[in-house]
């Protein structure tokens, strides 16, 4: 069984649907080392990758803070979520200064219960990029699904998937994702829901962004499923599943790494949004948005970095990966490439 | 043109069906609509009368075409949790919303467009540079974020503007305007620039990626040969097919700035319907939501229709081929 468009006995010229964003120039190279790997690493992505600074110290920056975030257990200093180490009367400490009460030194400062901040950043920032990432993946396994089937079945199934994504399409996420939660919080007993609610957070936040998913795939399948390793499968009989998987699916995948990073980010501010607006994460599971939604009723008495720190952590984040996907974005764009 | 018209019309209504598909599902099958209207005491007779009057014993099509007719007519029960008609308390809370998303709108256009020009035509100079790294900043900082930023700078610490509220309104009758008081005014601005502030970075992005395209062509260039000044060429030639993408997006953009309105309205507590959604959803009004969202779809089908309608206008090519469009 071929397992690769490069393996199958193609014409003498380089395969015409390998990597389709603009590897002409390296599809020999890519030829001698068929790795999808080797080829997804390829030197002249990797080049632009180390020749922009930008993009590095985004990598980096997302890389810490991801880190960070899923280590917090080991690297907080305090629990922030075990009420027995907390102490009232360390409550609002500023930034590196000394408690009044109890001389205790705390980076970010403490909330009003006495909750070190920098821990409960950390513990915030790992909901949040689980929940983004969970998202994320959600929504592009429904999409990619979706649009390789609407765009290698075609006929009504594509009509059906499509015009469901057309009405989609027509709402901003935030209102499909407050919409889902809202029907949630009809349904499902007033027990389950504290318990149930980060699941929902991503399945609203999926659902709410598989559209771009699908009609990018739709379209990148339309493109290849006539091309001849694809008709070459289909002539020796492989059946119609596997061709998408394992011939379409990865000549399809370049734009989706695009939106899955942007949409990464876009996920990361849609959870904070949902949770800032009382909807998202329950409040023993505070992610960065429910820190600011908290944090926010302390600024009117000066009591600024409860919420400044948990909202820096969150730009810091979005932004880092924002430029990560703009990055990718031009570098996989053969157009901008001259 | 009219057959494109024709079936514009037809996928709009098609959207609408579907959303009052959903929004009727939502009304009927979430929780119990007499449980949710009568109290914990009412008798099985009074429910059963409830019951009857609501028409739940019909055929759930025949229920569901009552449900299409009443909303036609703006029609949408009472609110849950306030026991007033819905109807009532979103006409009463739209214009506030809407006056809030218009001012921020134009906002966002005019200086939208002017930056994204300004940075087309400078390409390298440091200021075209220093919009550009904010506009990235705009562009990745939550609405939320951006609300709280404001409030503790301008409300807390310079106390200059007011951190929540609509100020003093006017009462118009059938509108309530903040725009005539000094306190309306002020209460505006920096609800205006939250929510506008996303768009802002869109439109000048958009405008100037645009103008750097058109720039390049041919037209262009043999209208400097022709030794036209730099003005008449930019702002001539240049804009005038730059703005073409620039309508549609920004058509579309005001149903999102309408959403959006959902997160500035809950930070600056603005009493439009985007806070009054947000409500019902933490406390399950049905109605509301059902009728919320029939609105925005509303709003969403018209701006898309007219904003296909005005390409016609604005596109001369389009109106010369007429079945040329692909779509």
């Amino acid at each position: 069984m071929s397992s690769a468009p490069q393996s199958s006995p193609s014409p003498p010229s380089p395969p015409p649907g390998a990597r389709r964003p603009a590897r002409a120039g390296t599809a020999a190279h890519a030829e001698t080392r068929p790795s999808r790997w080797a080829r997804l690493v390829d030197s002249d992505l990797f080049y632009s990758f180390i020749h922009s600074p930008v993009t590095v110290l985004s990598a980096l920056v997302t890389l810490v803070l991801v880190i960070a975030a899923l280590l917090a257990p080991a690297i907080a200093p305090h629990n922030p979520f075990d009420p027995a180490t907390l102490n009232l009367m360390d409550g609002f400490t500023r930034p590196l200064q000394a408690n009044e009460f109890t001389g205790n030194v705390y980076w970010l400062g403490t909330d009003a219960q006495g909750r070190d901040l920098f821990s409960a950043i950390l513990y915030g920032a790992r909901v949040s990029i689980l929940v983004g990432f969970a998202a994320v993946a959600f929504a592009a396994l429904l999409g990619i699904t979706l649009g390789l089937i609407a765009g290698y079945r075609g006929g009504w199934v594509d009509s059906l998937i499509m015009r469901i994504a057309d009405v989609q399409l027509s709402f901003p996420a935030i209102l499909v994702a407050l919409l889902i939660f809202g029907v949630f919080k009809g349904v499902a007993p007033p027990a389950l829901q504290d318990r149930m609610a980060v699941y929902v957070l991503v399945v609203a936040i999926g659902l709410s962004d598989w559209v771009q998913y699908a009609r990018t795939v739709r379209s990148s399948t339309l493109a290849e499923k006539n091309k001849e390793y694809v008709q070459a499968a289909r002539v020796i009989g492989v059946p119609a599943p596997l061709i998408l998987l394992r011939h379409i699916l990865p000549n399809v995948m370049g734009p989706v790494l695009v939106i899955a990073t942007i949409g990464l980010a876009l996920a990361i501010i849609l959870e904070s949004t949902l949770s800032f607006l009382g909807v998202g994460v329950p409040p023993t599971q505070p992610s960065l948005g429910t820190l600011i939604r908290v944090g926010q009723d302390f600024l009117f008495s000066g009591e600024w970095w409860i919420v400044f720190f948990p909202g820096l952590t969150l730009l810091l984040l979005a932004l880092a990966v924002n430029l990560l996907g703009d990055w990718l974005r031009d570098a996989l764009n053969p157009r901008l490439r001259r | 043109m009219f057959a494109f018209i024709l079936r514009r019309l037809l996928q709009s209504v098609l959207v609408m069906l579907t959303v009052a598909l959903v929004s009727f599902g939502l009304f009927r099958y979430i929780g119990d609509p007499v449980n949710n209207m009568v109290g914990q005491e009412a008798s099985m007779a009074e429910r059963e009368a409830l019951r009857e009057s609501l028409g739940l014993n019909e055929p759930v099509p025949l229920q569901f075409l009552r449900f299409v007719g009443n909303a036609a007519q703006g029609e949408f029960g009472m609110s849950y949790r306030m026991a007033r008609p819905v109807a009532d308390v979103i006409v009463e809370r739209l214009p506030a919303t809407l006056e809030l998303a218009l001012i921020s709108g134009v906002g966002a256009l005019a200086l939208g467009i002017a930056l994204g020009v300004y940075t087309a035509l400078r390409r390298e100079g440091w200021l075209s540079h220093a919009i550009m790294g904010l506009s990235l900043v705009g562009v990745s900082l939550p609405t939320f974020l951006i609300g709280i930023l404001l409030i503790y700078v301008f409300a807390v610490e310079l106390k200059m503007l007011p951190a929540f509220g609509r100020g003093e309104v006017v009462d118009l009758g059938w509108w309530t305007t903040g725009l005539l008081t000094t306190s309306g005014l002020k209460s505006l601005i920096m609800p205006a620039i939250t929510l506008g502030l996303y768009q802002l970075t869109l439109i000048m992005r958009l405008v100037r990626a645009e103008m750097l395209e058109v720039l390049r062509t041919d037209y262009i260039k043999f209208a400097r040969a022709r030794g036209l000044t730099d003005r008449a060429v930019h702002f001539g030639h240049a804009l005038k097919n730059t703005l073409l993408p620039v309508i549609t997006i920004t058509g579309l953009q005001i149903g999102s700035i309408i959403a959006f309105a959902i997160i500035t309205e809950t930070v600056f507590q603005w009493p439009g319907v985007g806070l009054l959604f947000i409500t019902a959803v933490q406390f399950v009004d049905i109605p509301v939501m059902a009728a919320y969202l029939v609105l925005i779809a509303l709003i969403f089908v018209v701006i898309n229709l007219i904003v296909d309608l005005l390409y016609f206008v604005v596109d001369p090519r389009l109106r010369v081929q007429r079945t040329g469009r692909a779509h």
